[in-house]
């Protein structure tokens, strides 16, 4: 009778996720967005339900974007910003998510430093578990803001030509991209210091380009990266300004892209180090629409996600 | 095996829709003021033909509006698995106007009153009325239709499939029995 929810209970990654499925979310987005243009931005599609933001790790932008996305569907939310410094990382992320779910909550949205805290959450837990960034593993709703953003650009997703510059190696967001560009047909490169691309990750299907200046000439679009300040601590970039040199997006370099090239950013900028102000608020960044498609892809993963209820009567775990 | 009954066809549809212009119009006390919003999305198709046809009788531009419902409905729950969201444009504003809500088969009364909430949602109009093509009874709700084309006594295996050329090709009304005929 049901065939079940469209996603099945939790958002991990876009790994696990069928093109088909991807599709949906990003088709979803769309009369969301509309929502958010609204004079009174809420529709009560999520009334009755409970929402706990559970952020290990510091975030302004993807938590207010949940938060805003949360509250334009008439949830309630609960923010639990915590840090795992001092307490032994497992035990503690599924005591503190068998409190949450013992007050009965709907959904938990999380943040956490530990690549698995997601997946490792949801297998323990009834409530639907949404995936904002776990280590270096996956960030799967930047990925599909970033689909939604490419997608409004150009039409489509299949055929474009995506190029991923600066730190992959520590990026959840470029795994993200690269699952979900693949399989939405697109072809993607990845460009930066050898010291911070992983060349295992051409055994997924892409390419490298070693310069800067080659990915430009290349690619429809670059995801540019954001380059850590700790990077360079631990040797990975000589100095900030020598990366600058190197593989920075400048206005320079810009010149020999074509026309249409996109500029996608997920933010927080390091302006004049991976990429420079003049571009950043130049005529190619989409910097600003990933931003407003951040909040529609949210609230379509909500949506879908809800349609599945927990179901409290065949819960693994409650009578153990 | 189930069975079907045409109970409108399309000149019937057409002459139908011509007199719930006229009583659209007598029971605002004209034209002027007038908003039609349908639901989607067979209602915003009979909309848009209730405003053409308001539009040519007087002469007056009648603006059209598209409402969906889903975000609005009461089953989260039971949402399937490609649950589609249609696009809801109100292309004036409805604060202090006369809106008409254009449907085309009323039956529990559950998407008029998930209607109702996303117009509130919009601004206050003056007067919200309800016009249907078919009332087939079975409300779980006290709302009414205003302007109904055709009334239907229907059971609750009972289908009132309404077929409209926009979407479907053809117009047409049937409704669709299950059991032996």
């Amino acid at each position: 009778m049901n065939p079940g929810p469209a996603l099945g209970k939790d958002l991990v990654g876009l790994e696990f996720l069928s093109a088909d499925q991807i599709r949906l979310i990003l088709d979803l987005a769309d009369p969301f967005k509309e929502v958010s243009e609204r004079a009174i931005k809420k529709v009560p599609a999520l009334r009755g339900k409970t929402i706990v933001n559970l952020f290990y790790e510091p975030s302004t932008r993807t938590r207010i974007s949940f938060e805003f996305a949360e509250k334009r569907l008439s949830a309630d939310t609960v923010n639990v910003a915590t840090s795992v410094s001092s307490i032994s990382k497992g035990e503690n992320l599924v005591d503190t998510a068998r409190n949450l779910e013992a007050m009965r909550i709907d959904m938990v949205v999380i943040r956490h430093p530990a690549s698995g805290a997601a997946q490792f959450l949801a297998s323990r837990i009834r409530s639907n578990v949404i995936n904002a960034g776990d280590g270096k593993h996956e960030h799967p709703t930047q990925g599909l803001l970033d689909l939604l953003t490419l997608r409004d650009r150009f039409g489509r997703i299949e055929g474009l030509k995506v190029a991923i510059c600066g730190d992959v190696l520590h990026s959840r967001v470029a795994r993200s991209n690269i699952w979900g560009l693949l399989k939405l047909g697109a072809e993607v490169a990845l460009c930066g210091p050898a010291t911070l691309i992983p060349r295992e990750l051409t055994e997924l299907g892409v390419t490298i380009i070693p310069r800067i200046e080659e990915a430009i000439a290349w690619a429809d679009a670059l995801n540019v990266l954001r380059l850590q300040l700790e990077r360079m601590e631990a040797g990975y970039v000589p100095s900030l300004r020598e990366y600058n040199r190197v593989f920075g997006v400048t206005r320079e370099r810009l010149r020999r892209a074509s026309k249409d090239l996109i500029i996608l950013h997920p933010g927080p900028m390091n302006r004049g180090v991976e990429i420079d102000s003049d571009v950043a608020d130049g005529p190619h960044s989409v910097i600003l629409p990933q931003v407003t498609n951040g909040v529609a892809v949210r609230m379509a993963v909500l949506y879908l996600l809800a349609g599945g209820a927990p179901d409290w009567r065949s819960a693994p775990g409650e009578d153990r | 095996m189930p069975s079907a009954t045409r109970l409108l066809d399309a000149p019937a549809i057409a002459e139908t829709l011509g007199r719930m212009a006229g009583e659209i119009v007598e029971r605002c006390g004209g034209a002027e003021g007038l908003v039609l919003v349908g639901i989607q999305r067979r209602g915003v198709e009979l909309a848009r033909r209730l405003a053409g046809l308001i539009e040519a009788a007087h002469h007056h531009p009648v603006p059209l509006g598209k409402l969906d419902i889903t975000l609005y409905r009461d089953d989260l729950s039971a949402i399937g698995p490609r649950p589609r969201v249609g696009e809801t444009d109100l292309p004036v504003e409805i604060e202090g106007r006369v809106v008409v809500l254009v449907d085309d088969v009323l039956y529990t009364g559950r998407t008029v009153r998930a209607a109702l909430d996303e117009l509130a949602d919009f601004g206050r109009p003056r007067r919200i009325l309800l016009a249907v093509l078919i009332d087939r009874g079975g409300r779980e709700l006290p709302i009414q239709a205003d302007v109904s084309g055709a009334t239907v006594a229907t059971t609750l295996a009972d289908r009132v499939d309404v077929a409209v050329r926009e979407l479907d090709g053809r117009d047409e009304v049937e409704l669709v029995r299950e059991g032996p005929a």
